[in-house]
């Protein structure tokens, strides 16, 4: 692990102030960045520990919820709010990692997450162009089960791995960001970039800016959610697919949709031809198969992964289905 | 008088002490003065190392020294002992395989140590390497000299009513165990002391005192507790070395721990296997051929091995039957034996491919078994000292309740998941080695055996206490067994199940030799004493202790085959569009001779079909070919099973007496455990699905 | 085989500290080439030497105060120190195991402030203040927990590695509520590996003791 100087900061000031410093990074939860220290892939000179701040509150407010970007993952997940208007969000972080990692590590953290490819973290001597930027892609040719399908490049296919990120894609959430210059908000959507030429610059997030709270809105399509997990073993392992899914559906159409795709995408994946699709039609097993194709129809597969491409069809059709109960 | 004790479900004596965090294992001595060191691994998988700079390692604070050939001393490659590679690291320059330990920082602190070997900086100049296993199969030498044959295989084979012909793939899997391989190495003058996360302490012992020509008295190896080890700590793998040499350049104890990527490169791993299986059989069902036949990985700095035509000379009678496990020597790792080496994959391919022959007979396949069930030993011809195959497929059938399956595939569903059942056999030979014991009993009636053996879980301290207890008719907690360092009598090495048979038989041997002696002191016949006694007869004599040993050694000529046999019965079920294979239930009988306690055997037979059920469904270490380099190397993406994957298992254990075995009459449940579980999942797969998955693990983009 | 290019660390980096320029310096070129001109290390002054920086401060070291098992513990640490190797290598305390060091297999795990956390993906540092409780401080003098005589009786464990993390999981579990069923016990359990393949026993420890409290 590279060296580095530990700072705990107790306002939002000090820490942007701190945060600001070249080779700075914020620390929470420290789950994914301290392996990435580990790894030597994270090489922050200086290390911002933010835990004194009070941004770990969940709270109703206008139009929705502000979850408080050091909330931890357990208490989002089992917060009666989430539980209640936005039960895939709970589902998603419940699905995630162990208890124990989802006791420490902070929603902020969480969306920060980074990949899991090999060659990025375990790999150091291989070329990444995510860890070194120019150096070429290893997976492309190489051990790429894991690997994304959607939103890839010719430099990057590593899959985003987070759940919740998935889940607050689809909900329209709004990340607030606090920096040097002020607040600012970004939707959740725009915040996960695509790798493109890049894929050293995974979010919007600028040097020095810290996120204090992921807003969701309230929406009936967020009322009746639901994520479903697709893994090798039964818990404690990354998505092979995932879907997470809101319908909001009266009188036998479906007013509104939202889908988000994850496993299979660089960033977490708004599935937003599969909305088009399903949004002011009749729930069918038809409907929902050809929403699954229409999404996917981009999808490319890199040999090992080519399997994810049908997993994926059929996680998102069992996810619609089951949330449809029985409509379709 | 005997008071019974062997079998018992006692509590493990060693449980208290892992229950409250106090249990020690090799890298928690701390010793004064100690330092701490870490490895350097190469980057490349054949070549040459052409320069290794070592300035910026030097710069960074707190390191002591960085080692490698360039300045390590040389020494003699130890011919003896257990060194599971040929050459001795920091030798010279050459690069065998990726991961090769090539230097070690050695620091005040684990964090300077660990800074430090991250700065070292190497350059190579890489050679072509052999990676491949297909591509270089044509250079496959029978190294192992595991050919056999019986009868003419394929001209029976040829002309066989019913034939199956089939290629089984196993992939490489990693022992991973918890607890990482560790050592802490202290030198005093040319005395070394060693923890080391060993199975096979005196083999250690063996190994550097040869290695430094010292006399293997100077050489005091401790293994008290080991967290896991399934036959990757077995030998004296290069960190050891590379520890003992760094503790004796910079002069100071030395802690090395492996870290869990390095130890996917240099602490062993089973390796590839592509097996043929071609049976041959009459309409009755009757094998009239069985060729067995293969590839596996080795390299050329390792004499391993995987001997998966071994369980094929055992278990199903044939008059014609030949093998043979060549190996193709590749630039990888050192592979080693894995839990049940050598039977784990070749049943793997057996089990499956009778179950093929199973449908193509339309015989149900407990009877295809029962038809071709082997009387006595198939290629040797030897009676089995002890059979209950039989009974193990009878009680395994009727609990599982076999009798209400439908043969037909995709037969069986539970709303959307198809179910399936399948079952396979298992086998495991019963080995043993020379072991010695001591015992010493006090005057206050407490007795203390002793046997340098290990205990990595398998319950060996506390079934040698409860031997010993029965033996000489005390209560077991009046026995406390004495074991893991190299100043007690020898062990040999706990792996291959043989630890019960071999240091039972010492324990057993030194219990009734000292229970002879006590009673000699008042002309008693030793069977009357009783707990008692021993007070009372050393009181009498006015002697504190008396103590015995004994050297115990497996029969030189043995007139019978001895090895243990089983059977699982596994109920998956299988979402029909999202097929991840789930386990519903298991229900596995074994009959490996006597059981010396029931609750630590079945652990171990639960722990054996846990791994089973891993290296079905999701254990696979991935090799990038391009760089010769395992890629999932950790814990998150190469998967063993975890707690909501397992549910349903239930053991069987089916008495055997055993006269002929050894003294106890114990055949070994180290591995026989995990053996016949992946086929019987697979077996189940393709009852539930109709699609037989012939490369391992049936993972979910297989039955897409 | 053609290797592709390899990335090599940056020889300038702002990272390395400042260091001592008396140190030798330990620069070799070809293998081949130096082999023969390398003077053995000299064994003396490494031993010298070590001694010398025993006694120095650790130039980057800072104060981290650690409460584990209701005792204050003020000790001086490199920054990099995860919180399991401040337990494990600086206080002694070796109940919570190294396994993986990346937060995929739970023995490290420990209570910070009530809450089961891995320990080795957590700085020392950010523990400052936190009420840590490791297997150590979970029994009393004598007696142990109804969890961890559960352990024994069911023979949660088979070489021990895993235990501690499993236990303080456990107790964890049982806390949280999460014992309702078997499968929402094995659920809540699953980020402790045991590689000997004891969860039967451990389910049915939790069983056993889930109704007394802890």
């Amino acid at each position: 692990m590279y060296p580095f100087d530990f700072t705990l900061v107790h306002d939002a000031a000090g820490a942007i102030k701190s945060g600001s410093r070249d080779a700075a990074k914020f620390i929470a939860g420290g789950t994914n960045l301290v392996d990435l220290m580990k790894c030597d892939v994270e090489r922050p000179a200086h290390i911002v520990d933010v835990n004194a701040l009070p941004l770990a509150t969940i709270e109703q407010v206008a139009g929705g919820v502000r979850i408080g970007a050091l909330a931890r993952m357990a208490d989002v997940a089992q917060h009666p709010i989430i539980l209640q208007n936005f039960p895939m969000v709970s589902q998603a972080l419940l699905e995630s990692a162990s208890p124990q990692i989802r006791n420490a590590a902070s929603i902020g953290g969480n969306l920060m997450q980074r990949t899991r490819c090999p060659y990025f973290r375990e790999l150091t001597w291989t070329p990444c162009n995510k860890r070194n930027p120019g150096s070429g892609c290893s997976a492309i040719e190489g051990e790429n089960r894991l690997h994304a399908i959607l939103g890839t490049s010719d430099a990057c296919i590593a899959t985003h791995p987070s759940d919740l990120a998935v889940s607050v894609a689809a909900l329209d959430a709004v990340i607030t960001l606090r920096g040097p210059n002020g607040e600012r908000q970004v939707a959740a959507t725009d915040f996960h970039l695509l790798p493109g030429s890049t894929p050293n610059i995974e979010h919007d997030l600028k040097h020095g800016e810290l996120i204090t709270s992921v807003f969701l809105p309230d929406a009936p399509h967020a009322r009746h959610s639901a994520y479903l997990k697709i893994r090798d073993r039964s818990a404690y392992e990354f998505a092979l697919t995932s879907a997470a899914v809101g319908l909001d559906i009266s009188g036998g159409t479906i007013q509104s949709a939202r889908v988000a795709l994850g496993g299979v995408g660089t960033k977490p994946w708004r599935a937003r031809n599969a909305e088009a699709i399903l949004t002011g039609q009749k729930p069918s097993p038809e409907l929902f198969r050809n929403a699954a194709e229409g999404e996917l129809t981009k999808s490319v597969s890199y040999g090992q992964n080519g399997f994810k491409i049908e997993l994926a069809k059929r996680t998102l059709v069992r996810a619609l289905t089951d949330l449809a109960g029985g409509a379709a | 008088m005997t008071i019974p004790i062997i079998g018992k479900p006692i509590d493990r004596v060693d449980g208290r002490p892992k229950v409250t965090g106090t249990a020690k294992y090799a890298a928690e001595h701390t010793l004064d003065n100690m330092a701490y060191g870490v490895l350097v691994m190469s980057t490349i998988p054949a070549g040459a190392i052409k320069s290794i700079d070592a300035t910026a390692a030097f710069k960074s604070p707190g390191v002591i020294d960085v080692i490698s050939h360039l300045n390590s001393p040389k020494f003699k490659v130890p011919k003896q002992g257990s060194l599971r590679e040929t050459f001795l690291p920091f030798t010279d320059a050459t690069i065998h395989y990726t991961g090769q330990r090539i230097a070690v920082v050695v620091a005040d602190t684990l964090e300077h140590a660990t800074r430090g070997a991250e700065l070292v900086k190497v350059t190579y100049d890489p050679a072509d390497a052999k990676v491949d296993m297909q591509k270089f199969r044509g250079d496959a030498t029978d190294r192992s000299k595991s050919k056999f044959a019986k009868g003419d295989a394929d001209a029976a084979f040829n002309a066989a009513p019913v034939k199956i012909d089939q290629i089984y793939r196993t992939p490489e899997e990693h022992h991973n165990p918890l607890e990482a391989h560790s050592i802490v190495a202290a030198w005093d003058g040319d005395h070394l002391t060693l923890y080391d996360s060993s199975q096979n302490i005196f083999g250690a012992q063996t190994a550097f005192a040869e290695m430094f020509g010292i006399p293997k008295e100077n050489v005091h190896v401790m293994s008290q507790f080991v967290g896991g080890a399934f036959g990757s700590k077995g030998g004296v793998w290069p960190h050891v070395v590379i520890g003992v040499i760094a503790a004796r350049e910079v002069k100071r104890p030395v802690k090395l721990v492996v870290t869990r990527k390095q130890l996917y490169f240099g602490n062993g791993h089973r390796p590839e296997t592509e097996q043929r299986v071609a049976l041959g059989a009459g309409a009755d069902g009757k094998l009239v051929a069985i060729i067995h036949e293969g590839l596996c990985q080795g390299n050329d700095v390792c004499t391993y091995a995987e001997r998966f035509v071994r369980p094929t000379q055992a278990i199903y009678a044939s008059d014609n039957i030949r093998g043979e496990n060549p190996i193709v020597s590749l630039n990888l790792p050192s592979p080693t034996y894995m839990r049940a080496p050598g039977e784990n994959p070749g049943m793997y391919a057996i089990e499956s491919a009778m179950d093929e022959l199973s449908y193509a007979l339309k015989i149900d396949p407990v009877q295809l078994r029962l038809i071709n069930h082997a009387d006595v030993n198939p290629t040797d011809g030897k009676p089995w000292s002890s059979k209950s195959l039989k009974e193990c497929y009878q009680q395994g059938a009727d609990r599982f309740g076999w009798s209400k399956r439908n043969a037909t595939p995709r037969s069986m569903r539970d709303g959307r998941n198809l179910i399936g059942w399948g079952m396979a056999s298992a086998t495991y030979p019963a080995h043993r080695s020379p072991a010695s014991a001591k015992a010493v009993v006090s005057k206050d009636g407490s007795v203390v055996v002793s046997c340098g053996s290990h205990e990595m879980g398998m319950g060996t301290a506390t079934v040698m206490a409860q031997l010993a207890a029965e033996t000489l008719g005390v209560p077991a907690a009046r026995v406390k067994f004495e074991y893991g360092d190299t100043t007690l009598p020898t062990a040999p090495i706990s792996a291959g199940s043989q630890t019960a048979a071999s240091v039972g038989s010492a324990v057993y041997g030194v219990a009734m030799e000292l229970k002879k002696k006590v009673a000699a002191l008042d002309n008693l016949d030793p069977s009357t004493l009783t707990a008692d006694s021993y007070h009372d007869t050393l009181s009498r004599h006015y002697l504190d202790s008396m103590d015995a040993r004994f050297d115990a050694k497996p029969e030189q000529d043995e007139k019978y085959s001895t090895q243990a046999f089983g059977a699982h019965f596994v109920e998956v079920a299988i979402d029909q569009d999202i097929p991840v294979v789930r386990i519903q239930r298991i229900v596995s009988a074994f009959a490996a001779g006597r059981v010396l306690n029931a609750k630590t055997a079945r652990s171990q037979y639960l722990g054996g079909i846990i791994q089973g059920v891993g290296m079905a469904l999701m254990e696979e270490t991935h090799l990038d070919k391009r760089f010769g380099s395992y890629v999932n190397v950790n814990f998150a993406e190469y998967l063993v099973p975890v707690n909501p994957d397992i549910r349903g298992l239930d053991i069987i254990m089916v008495e055997e007496r055993d006269e002929f075995v050894n003294p106890i009459g114990v055949k070994g449940i180290g591995e026989i455990g995990i053996v016949g579980v992946a086929p019987a999942i697979a077996n189940a797969v393709y009852h539930a699905t109709g699609k037989r998955v012939r490369d391992l693990p049936i993972t979910i983009e297989k039955l897409m | 085989m053609t290797l592709p290019p390899c990335y090599e660390p940056s020889d300038d980096d702002p990272h390395e500290q400042p260091t001592d320029p008396t140190r030798r310096r330990f620069l070799i070129g070809s293998a081949a080439a130096t082999a023969g001109l390398f003077v053995a290390p000299l064994m003396g002054e490494a031993a010298l030497k070590s001694a010398a920086q025993k006694s120095a401060a650790d130039p980057n070291a800072m104060p981290v105060a650690l409460n584990v098992n209701g005792k204050l513990h003020e000790l001086k640490l490199d920054p990099r120190t995860t919180l399991l190797d401040a337990l494990r290598e600086h206080l002694d305390i070796t109940g919570p195991k190294k396994g993986c060091d990346q937060g995929a297999c739970g023995a490290c795990t420990v209570l910070v402030d009530g809450r089961r956390i891995n320990s080795c993906i957590t700085l020392a540092a950010m523990n400052t203040g936190r009420k840590i409780t490791t297997i150590e401080g979970l029994a009393g003098d004598q007696r142990l927990l109804a969890i961890q005589a559960a352990f024994i009786r069911n023979d949660g464990f088979q070489c021990g590695y895993c235990t501690s993390g499993q236990i303080c999981s456990a107790v964890a579990v049982i806390r949280e509520g999460h014992t309702k069923s078997d499968e929402e016990i094995r659920q809540w359990m699953s980020g402790n590996i045991c590689r000997c393949g004891c969860y039967v026993g451990i389910v049915d420890a939790i069983k056993e003791a889930r109704n007394v409290s802890i």
